[in-house]
């Protein structure tokens, strides 16, 4: 059984005067412990597979179903839930909480899941470790580098133990060095959580290491390919 | 968590917060005092009259207070007020019989209510001995009589004269005697200093004819909390032709003067804080809307819209709160220092509390309430601001929020 499996899954904004097609009749499954790239030019329809993997927006058809759940049909806060407990997101922006430190941060995830005071300390400061940031676990974002702070949403995404983890576009404001050195840590979770990563992403180096890479275009699955 | 994070969100912008929390002390500091000012004053005046004047309740004969007459005068058995001061919270009462009668110098002939009193029990209750200006003070068995100074500069009369009291007594009797000045006193208030005179109860008993009588019986209390207890407990003991009378039905003129100045002491408050609430409305606005993509995430990655409402109103309620507590811990001195200073009123102000029968000095009260009630509003203010975030967040979308 699929961990993620998008069935017939169309979606239709009707913002505009004439209505976008942004996915058209998509049929797509991934598995656990994939590291999968999802790719395409702008408008492409990228950042809408995203959300409905992420349940944040809904299809206008099809469904979606993850670890057996279809969460099409699921009321808005049992999705908020859902996505607390078996999704985990790494934004472009990094996206993390200002006046909170690193530690906070990844904490955060955890009281919202009330896990106890000191167990949510000490995983959260395993995962810092793990990502490389040991030694910044006080510091508030405005005082990391932007490679830093991704590291730190990476370990806040992990932190709620998800089924899988959605990135979109994670490197988009990293250079070279801090993407690659990001890209080896996320491989690293990949293989030592067994946790999924799927991206959205234009970046070639995240493509080059992805082992999946499915490519978009005007809302069709163009291409659906693994990377020897 | 959820508290750090409300206290650490809130010193997001420093100033911000610190000109909203100012705001707040400042109100609170105001409206402390502005009803310290009113409580205290109006504590003051009533004790102030109920002392000077009625007392906080008064035995009575039923129709005495409409027809003002010796013949509605009573009688109270010693056994009857032996049992009214067994009566919890009563502190005194004082007899009086009380008859309006013509006094006369040479030529010189006023009207003035003439009291009978108790001077042991009056001195208890008004301390009457102590605006004595000249002369002494009544003894039990004086055949003489005190007047007040304005009374004896209409009469032209000074300490030792005799002056002749003319009315009538108790059924239609002629009252007639003639007096010793024995005394002279000061009375605080103009329209009692121009009229009152006072002689020795069983004198004037005597000479309104009314042996035993007195028209009223002042009863004073420990606090006034504790009117409705004991007017209760002395209704419980009234046999038939008796009535007991408040403070607030004696003096009604007393009771619609505080009422009126409550009731614009009120408005300005509330205006007051109606200016802070529009001001802490605004912050916490500006603190919604400015981090509208950072809710949209966090509900993204998994918070209810609960918590986050539940987090702004924390918010919310932190930046009022630190100017309450501020606000009040300021004003507790202040208004403790003024209750110990109180201001002595002149001019019309002045004027206006003795048209009250008051004497003119402004107090202050230091009842916990004041403060508590301050807070309580404030509060009340700060859960009225929530309602922005609770409407904001409650129609957020997060994949619009994040796009912002």
């Amino acid at each position: 059984m699929a961990l993620i499996e998008l069935k017939d899954i169309s979606k239709t904004y009707n913002t505009t005067a004439v209505p976008v097609n942004a996915l058209k009749d998509i049929n797509i499954t991934f598995e656990k412990q994939e590291f999968t790239a999802i790719v395409g030019p702008s408008g492409s329809g990228k950042t809408t597979m995203l959300n409905i993997l992420g349940g944040l927006d809904k299809p206008t058809n099809g469904t979606v179903i993850i670890d057996n759940n279809d969460i099409t049909k699921m009321k808005p806060g049992n999705l908020v839930d859902f996505r607390l407990n078996k999704i985990g997101f790494v934004f472009q922006a990094y996206n993390l909480i200002p006046v909170l430190t690193a530690l906070e941060n990844v904490e955060f995830i955890m009281l919202l899941q009330k896990v106890s005071k000191k167990e949510r300390r000490e995983q959260a400061e395993n995962l810092l470790q793990d990502v490389g940031l040991g030694d910044r676990m006080d510091n508030r974002p405005s005082q990391l580098s932007g490679g830093q702070q991704q590291r730190v949403a990476v370990a806040r995404a992990l932190a709620s133990k998800p089924a899988f983890v959605l990135a979109d576009e994670p490197t988009a404001n990293l250079d070279s060095k801090s993407a690659e050195s990001l890209l080896d840590m996320m491989e690293e979770m990949n293989k030592k959580h067994n946790m999924t990563f799927i991206f959205s992403t234009h970046d070639a180096r995240v493509i080059k290491r992805a082992r999946r890479v499915v490519t978009l275009e005007d809302g069709m699955v163009k291409e659906d390919k693994i990377n020897k | 968590m959820y508290f750090k994070l409300a206290w650490k969100n809130i010193w997001r912008n420093k100033k911000r917060t610190v000109i909203v929390s100012a705001s707040v002390f400042f109100a609170v500091i105001l409206a402390c005092v502005m009803r310290s000012a009113q409580l205290g004053s109006y504590s003051y005046m009533i004790d102030s009259a109920a002392k000077m004047q009625t007392g906080y309740l008064q035995i009575q004969g039923e129709k005495f207070w409409e027809n003002r007459s010796l013949d509605e005068s009573i009688q109270l058995t010693s056994g009857f007020q032996d049992s009214l001061q067994k009566i919890n919270h009563i502190t005194s009462l004082t007899p009086r019989l009380e008859a309006f009668a013509l006094l006369s110098k040479d030529s010189i002939t006023k009207v003035s209510p003439v009291i009978g009193i108790d001077p042991q029990k009056e001195h208890n209750m008004t301390e009457l001995d102590k605006k004595l200006v000249s002369g002494q003070y009544l003894q039990s068995g004086d055949q003489g009589i005190i007047i007040a100074s304005g009374l004896a500069k209409r009469l032209k009369a000074v300490l030792g004269d005799s002056i002749v009291l003319y009315g009538s007594g108790f059924h239609g009797q002629i009252a007639a005697a003639e007096l010793k000045i024995t005394g002279i006193v000061e009375l605080p208030l103009p329209q009692m200093n121009d009229a009152m005179a006072f002689i020795d109860l069983p004198n004037a008993q005597y000479i309104y004819a009314a042996p035993g009588r007195i028209t009223s019986l002042s009863i004073m209390i420990d606090n006034i909390r504790n009117l409705e207890t004991v007017n209760d407990a002395v209704h419980g003991m009234l046999t038939n032709k008796l009535t007991v009378m408040t403070w607030d039905e004696m003096m009604p003129d007393l009771v619609q003067s505080i009422e009126m100045d409550n009731a614009s002491g009120l408005i300005m408050i509330g205006i007051l804080y109606m200016v802070i609430a529009f001001g802490v409305f605004g912050t916490i606005m500006m603190m919604t809307a400015e981090r509208e993509k950072e809710f949209g995430i966090l509900n993204s990655i998994g918070m209810k819209k609960q918590r986050m409402i539940f987090v702004s109103l924390i918010e919310s309620v932190m930046i009022s709160l630190i100017g309450v507590v501020f606000g009040v811990l300021g004003s507790i001195p202040i208004t403790a220092y003024l209750k110990a200073n109180p201001i002595v009123l002149s001019g019309d102000s002045a004027a206006a509390w003795e048209s009250l029968g008051i004497e003119p000095i402004m107090t202050f009260s230091v009842n916990p309430d004041i403060y508590f009630w301050q807070s309580i509003i404030v509060f009340v203010i700060a859960l009225f601001c929530a309602l922005y975030p609770l409407l904001f967040i409650g129609h957020l979308k997060p994949i619009q929020a994040m796009r912002r």
